[in-house]
C-alpha cells in the first residue's frame, strides 16, 4: 500500500427520508483505497452495500461527508458534474451487464466515448482495441443477443475499460452468470488487477470476494470489518 | 455529444422501432397533406373564379337593380327589383354626363323555349344593343352582330351562342346556321350570326348558351310593356379611368333616381369586387377545412408526445445506463427532443409528398383544380417540425431528469 489513494471517504453518511419515516443506510464511513488496489465490498442485503455503490459511483451524493475521487471532491457536485467524473473516473460492470441490444458489441463500448466528444473515427480503434484487451476481437460487430452470458459481460468490461477510468466498480458482475462464465470474468477482473487497474467489487459471495486483496464488510450501514485476504500482497 | 452525433442517435432510435415510429408520424402525415390539400383546392378555386371574371371583360362596370328601399323603410335585397332602364343605359352613354364610359350595354334576360324544325331548346334569351359584342369582349364565328337600325325596329333577328347553335342545328344546316330561321315563343327570328366560345372554364355558365336578340325585339317576345333592363354593362375608357366611370355611374343613378348614396336602389360592381366577393367564400370554406386539418395536426403532435413518453419509460434502463456511462442530462434530454423532432419533421416530408401527389392526382378525379402553394408547403414543414419539439419537450425533460440509479434500477 505505497500508492496514493485515489479514493478517499471521510465520514460518509446517507440518509433516506420518506415522508417522516428516516432511514439512515450509511453511518459515518471511513476507508481510504489506494490506486491499483482490488478491493471487494460484502454485506448481506440491505446492509448499505448497495448505497456505498451508488455513492462510489457517483450515482448519488452522501447526505454528509467527503468523498474524493482522484484528489477531486466529488460529494456536492451537481448531477451534469457527476456525469462528467463517471464519464471520465469510473468504469461500471453491472450485474445485467446493460448492454443496448439494438447495437453491436463495438457500438455498445464506444458509448462512453461519444458522452466524452471523442472523435468518431478514434472510438471505433479504441473500442476494437478494448474489445480484444477483453479477448472478443472476433466479436466486434456482433450485437449482445448474439453473444453468451460471459461474453456479454466481457462487452460490458472492455466498455468500462475503453476511457481509461480511475477505477472499475463492479457491481455483483457475476450474479448473472454459471459458475464457468464467472470463473472467466473474475480471471478477467484478475488480469486487469494485474495491469494496473484499481477494481472495487460489490459482492455478497465470499468465493468472489476471496479474489479481491482486501475485503470490506458492511453492516448495517457502517464497516464492520476491512480484512486483507489471502491474496493480499501477492504480486501478480 | 454533438447536435451530428444527436441526430445519428435520434435516427437510429427512429429506425429501431420502425412500425411505431411510422404510426406515430400517421397523423402528422395526415394532418400536414390535408392541410396542403385544402389549401390547394381554396387557391384552386380562387384562380378559377378569376379566370372566370376575368372573361367577362377588361375595364367593365356591371350595374344592376337592387336594394330598393320601400316608405316603411324596407329594404329589398340584390336583384329584387327593376329599378333599372333603358333610359337610364343611355344617360350613362351620354358622353357629357359619363365622359369615362367608352361603351354601354343594357341587357334583359330570361329564359324561353328556342325551336329550330323538330328541335326544342331551352335558354336564355338575351335582350341588349349592339354595343353588346364589345363591351362583353366577345367575338362572332359566323355572320354578323344586330345593327343599330335593328335594334331600332326592333327586327326578328337572333344570334345564337356555340353550344345554342349545335343544339339546335344537327343535320344539314350545322355547317352554318346563319340564314335559318328559328323559333321563339312563335315569333320566327332568322340566325343572323354565331358567337365564338367565350373561352371561360366550363362552369356551368351559360356564356357558351344563350339567344341574343335587339333589345326591343325581347321586349316583345315576353309581352312587357316597361323599359326595365336586368343588368347594364358599362365598358371604361382604360382600367385606369375605371374608378372614375364608377363614381360618374354612381352619381349619374343616384341623381337620376332621386335616392340618396345609402338608399341606393342598385349597385355596381366591377371584376376586382366580383372577385372578392367569391374569393370571401372561397376563403371562408379554406379557413374552415384548414382548421379541421389543423386541429388533425394537434392530433397528430399528441400522438408523438405519447409515444415519446411511452419510449422514455420503455427506455428507462437504457436512459439509466446512458447516464452511468456520463450522458448529462441535457444530452439526454436532447436526444429524446431530436428523436421527436425527426418524428415531426418525417411526418411532415411525408405528408407533404402524399399532398403534392394528391394535388396531381386529385383534379383529375373530383374535377377540381388544386393549385400547390409553396408558402402553405413550407409552413406545413415548419409546423410538423413544431409540433415535434413542442410535443418533444414534456417526455424530453421527463427523460432528462430521471436519475440514474432510479433508472437503472427499474425493471
Amino acid at each position: 500500500m505505497t500508492s496514493e489513494p485515489i479514493i478517499e471517504l471521510t465520514a460518509i453518511r446517507k440518509t433516506y427520508r420518506s415522508g417522516t419515516i428516516e432511514f439512515e443506510a450509511l453511518r459515518g464511513i471511513d476507508t481510504d483505497i489506494a490506486e491499483g488496489e482490488y478491493v471487494a465490498v460484502i454485506g448481506p442485503s440491505g446492509s448499505g452495500k448497495s448505497t456505498l455503490m451508488n455513492i462510489l459511483g457517483c450515482l448519488d451524493n452522501p447526505t454528509e461527508g467527503h468523498y474524493l475521487l482522484a484528489g477531486e471532491d466529488v460529494s456536492q457536485m451537481t448531477e451534469t458534474q457527476l456525469a462528467e467524473v463517471r464519464n471520465k473516473r469510473i468504469g461500471f460492470v453491472f450485474q445485467q451487464f446493460n448492454l443496448l441490444a439494438s447495437l453491436s458489441a463495438w457500438r455498445n463500448v464506444e458509448l462512453p466515448l461519444i458522452y466524452a466528444g471523442v472523435p468518431r473515427a478514434d472510438r471505433r480503434a479504441r473500442a476494437v482495441r478494448a474489445l480484444e484487451r477483453v479477448g472478443l476481437g472476433d466479436r466486434v460487430d456482433n450485437r449482445p443477443g448474439e453473444l453468451s452470458g460471459g461474453q456479454q459481460q466481457r462487452v460490458a468490461v472492455a466498455r468500462a475499460l475503453v476511457t481509461e477510468p480511475a477505477m472499475i466498480l463492479a457491481d455483483e458482475p457475476t450474479g448473472n452468470l454459471d459458475s464457468r462464465s464467472t470463473a472467466d470474468v473474475l480471471g478477467l477482473l484478475d488480469e486487469l488487477h494485474a495491469s494496473g487497474r484499481t477494481i472495487v467489487l460489490i459482492t455478497h459471495e465470499h468465493e468472489v470476494a476471496e479474489r479481491a486483496q482486501r475485503n470490506l464488510v458492511i453492516a448495517d450501514g457502517e464497516i464492520t470489518s476491512d480484512v486483507p485476504t489471502a491474496r493480499a500482497g501477492v504480486i501478480v | 455529444m454533438n447536435w451530428l452525433e444527436t441526430v445519428r442517435a435520434g435516427a437510429e432510435a427512429v429506425r429501431a422501432h420502425r412500425m411505431r415510429s411510422i404510426l406515430t408520424m400517421l397523423g402528422i402525415v395526415i394532418g400536414i397533406a390535408s392541410v396542403i390539400l385544402t389549401v390547394g383546392f381554396g387557391q384552386g378555386a380562387q384562380k378559377e373564379v378569376k379566370d372566370e371574371i376575368d372573361a367577362l371583360g377588361s375595364n367593365l362596370l356591371i350595374v344592376s337593380p337592387g336594394s330598393t328601399t320601400d316608405s316603411s323603410g324596407v329594404r329589398g335585397g340584390f336583384g329584387s327589383a327593376t329599378t333599372l332602364t333603358l333610359d337610364d343605359a343611355s344617360a350613362i352613354g351620354e358622353d357629357s354626363v359619363v365622359p369615362d364610359a367608352e361603351k354601354v350595354a343594357a341587357t334583359t334576360s330570361t329564359n324561353a323555349a328556342v325551336a329550330a324544325g323538330e328541335t326544342n331548346w331551352t335558354t336564355s334569351v338575351v335582350g341588349t344593343t349592339p354595343s353588346w359584342l364589345d363591351v362583353r369582349t366577345r367575338t362572332l364565328e359566323a355572320g354578323r352582330f344586330f345593327t343599330a337600325e335593328e335594334l331600332a325596329k326592333g327586327a326578328d333577328v337572333v344570334v345564337l351562342g356555340p353550344d345554342t347553335a349545335s343544339e339546335l342545328f344537327t343535320g344539314p344546316t350545322a355547317a352554318n346556321p346563319v340564314g335559318q330561321t328559328v323559333s321563339i315563343g312563335g315569333r320566327q327570328l332568322t340566325v343572323i350570326g354565331v358567337l365564338d366560345s367565350s373561352g371561360a372554364s366550363s362552369t356551368g355558365t351559360s356564356e357558351d348558351d344563350q339567344a341574343v336578340v335587339p333589345i326591343s325585339t325581347a321586349k316583345s317576345l315576353t309581352g312587357s310593356t316597361d323599359n326595365a333592363v336586368s343588368t347594364i354593362y358599362v365598358e371604361a375608357t382604360s382600367a385606369d379611368t375605371l374608378s372614375a366611370a364608377y363614381q360618374e355611374v354612381q352619381s349619374l343613378l343616384l341623381t337620376r333616381h332621386g335616392v340618396a348614396a345609402s338608399d341606393a336602389d342598385f349597385s355596381i360592381s366591377t371584376q376586382d369586387s366580383l372577385v372578392e366577393t367569391a374569393n370571401s367564400t372561397n376563403e371562408t370554406l379554406t379557413v374552415l377545412l384548414t382548421g379541421v386539418a389543423a386541429i388533425s395536426l394537434l392530433v397528430g403532435g399528441v400522438g408523438v408526445m405519447n409515444i415519446m413518453l411511452v419510449s422514455v419509460t420503455e427506455r428507462i434502463r437504457e436512459i439509466g445506463l446512458r447516464k452511468a456511462l456520463g450522458a448529462t442530462p441535457s444530452v439526454i434530454g436532447r436526444q429524446f427532443l431530436v428523436e421527436a423532432s425527426m418524428l415531426g419533421l418525417a411526418g411532415g416530408i411525408a405528408g407533404v409528398l402524399i399532398g403534392v401527389v394528391g394535388s396531381w392526382v386529385l383534379p383529375s378525379i373530383i374535377d377540381q383544380p388544386v393549385t400547390l402553394s409553396a408558402f402553405a408547403t413550407g409552413a406545413a414543414l415548419a409546423t410538423s417540425l413544431a409540433l415535434g419539439v413542442g410535443f418533444g419537450v414534456y417526455p424530453a425533460s421527463r427523460a432528462a431528469r430521471l436519475t440514474p440509479i432510479d433508472a437503472l434500477r427499474s425493471e
